[in-house]
């Protein structure tokens, strides 16, 4: 216990004597832990949208309309004898197909209203340039083939559309996002250990003669290595709240209030997610902190 | 007891060793004299006793512990057992006279109240009782020796080294630091000198063993100081 409090004693000491090295420090460790726990965040926010959109991806089975290609759809719209023909087909695949809806060109066109309901491109939107379809959820999302094999040549069937693909191309560019902040992530991290390396280093050069005189009258590595690891952790304690705070406001703030009134289409990244994301970014801010010191001080306690 | 056995340093492959096959031993209680000119293996003899280096080859064996195989976690234990004084006294600036001899106690974790005492002990052999407060730079150079010799002494070592410990000091004033090393050495204490200090070591008529270019070349049990022949 005494042992703690003269530790504590000499940190307190390094602090004073190196204020501008020490807020340095601290704020260097809170931007970059803050910018690590913001690329976990992106990470998992990434991950929901997955969760999400993948879970609602159907197959779309386009029905010829008036407007249709005809050399796809020679009779022009498709008829009630071969929409029904198309439907059952499709419920014939059950339990590979897991659900058959219908969706009109009227109920379309209101599901296309609601989504782009601020976009121009509304405008030049009918009714009629909106295909009916039979929309299909499938057991297993892979399962698109099946489907397609079973109904593409049918007549009245203009095309078969696998949203996945689609959102296989948008998750490929969110996937790019996601390695990107990872990596400024760990890059923070790395400049994080650096520079609290660099700052025991500083520090225990500055108490070289100190530490030779300990080292000369018997006192152990762990002894003298103490404070500097202690006066790391407890940089990195603070820096760390500050970024857990940051953290905290980035959903709060920028998730919340901005992010999801905006974005109706999709789920975000929950408190829970982020209280984890906040403790790991602590103790990984803390534990890499005290390994920092704990190794940038080793040179000093050779002989 | 401190035994060398054929011990050979090299600090550099294919360069000349620091010291070369140097076989001696020096029993408890003795006060020796470690004498010869720079560079003549004299450090390296001293660093040695503190396992700040290891032999190349052959052994030194302190108390019948082998510090060639000495892990180096246990160094700082070992270490316990050695006290060491140098020509620049080595003390902090920043701490009193009895916070700098405390603080060889502090450091390896003696209760505070066995600290006070002991430094008040050791502040009396040395006879600064009254200086307790003042800082390392309030003080004449014998006075922040005697600081220095008390800090080595407090933990009550087996072995106490000097290197060159009157080098910075006038003649009178090396006398009586002698005198305090002599003392010490009546505390059951084995004191090894280095020094080029030839009016003390011709006085004080002890044991001296002589390097030069990393050889042992004389040990006497009652020597002068002589280095390198009549010539220097």
């Amino acid at each position: 216990m005494r042992r703690l409090g003269l530790a504590f004693r000499e940190v307190g000491h390094d602090y004073r004597r190196n204020i501008t090295m020490t807020i340095a420090t601290i704020l260097t460790i809170a931007v970059s832990l803050t910018l690590f726990g913001t690329g976990l965040m992106v990470r998992s926010q990434v991950n929901a949208m997955k969760d999400y959109w993948y879970d609602r991806v159907e197959v779309s089975v386009f029905l010829c309309g008036k407007s249709s290609d005809t050399s796809i759809c020679p009779d022009g719209a498709v008829t009630a004898a071969q929409r029904k023909a198309v439907e059952a087909k499709l419920n014939a695949l059950k339990p590979t197909v897991e659900e058959v809806y219908y969706e009109s060109s009227a109920e379309a066109y209101q599901r296309f209203k609601e989504q782009f309901r601020e976009s121009p491109i509304l405008e030049n939107v009918t009714q009629d340039s909106l295909p009916e379809s039979f929309r299909v959820k499938l057991q297993n999302p892979e399962d698109y083939q099946v489907v397609a094999n079973a109904v593409v040549s049918s007549p009245g069937v203009e095309s078969v559309q696998d949203q996945r693909k689609l959102l296989d191309k948008f998750f490929s560019i969110l996937g790019g996002l996601q390695a990107g902040a990872l990596g400024i992530a760990i890059a923070m991290l790395v400049v994080t250990v650096l520079l609290v390396a660099n700052t025991m280093r500083v520090a225990a050069y500055s108490r070289r003669r100190e530490i030779g005189i300990m080292k000369l009258v018997g006192a152990s590595n762990g002894y003298i290595r103490f404070p500097f690891v202690l006066e790391a952790v407890c940089s990195a304690v603070i820096g760390g709240v500050i970024a857990v705070v940051l953290i905290g406001v980035e959903k709060w703030y920028l998730v919340d209030q901005v992010l999801k009134p905006a974005f109706k289409f999709t789920s975000f990244i929950t408190w829970n997610t982020t209280y984890t994301i906040m403790i790991i970014t602590f103790l990984v801010g803390v534990v890499l902190s005290a390994v920092a010191a704990y190794f940038a001080v080793r040179r000093f306690l050779k002989v | 007891m401190i035994q060398f056995q054929d011990v050979t340093k090299s600090y550099k492959r294919g360069g000349s060793p620091a010291l070369n096959d140097v076989s001696v031993e020096i029993q408890d209680g003795e006060l020796v004299f470690l004498v010869g000119p720079s560079g003549s293996g004299k450090s390296t003899f001293l660093r040695m006793l503190l396992r700040e280096t290891r032999p190349s080859s052959g052994t030194v064996t302190v108390n019948g512990i082998n510090l060639a195989k000495l892990r180096n976690r246990k160094v700082s234990k070992y270490r316990r057992t050695v006290g060491a004084v140098f020509q620049d006294f080595r003390l902090l600036s920043d701490k009193s006279v009895e916070r700098n001899i405390g603080f060889a106690l502090e450091v390896i974790g003696t209760p505070r109240k066995q600290v006070k005492t002991r430094v008040a002990e050791a502040l009396e052999l040395v006879g600064l009782e009254d200086l307790a407060k003042r800082k390392p730079d309030q003080l004449s150079g014998g006075e922040q020796q005697r600081v220095a010799i008390a800090r080595a002494f407090v933990n009550h070592p087996s072995i106490l080294i000097a290197d060159e410990p009157t080098g910075n000091l006038d003649p009178a004033t090396s006398q009586d630091i002698m005198k305090l090393l002599t003392t010490i050495n009546e505390k059951d204490t084995t004191v090894i000198i280095a020094t080029h200090d030839a009016g003390i070591v011709d006085q004080m008529q002890r044991r001296v063993i002589e390097l030069e270019n990393g050889d042992l070349i004389r040990d006497e049990a009652v020597g002068s100081y002589q280095v390198g022949g009549d010539s220097r």
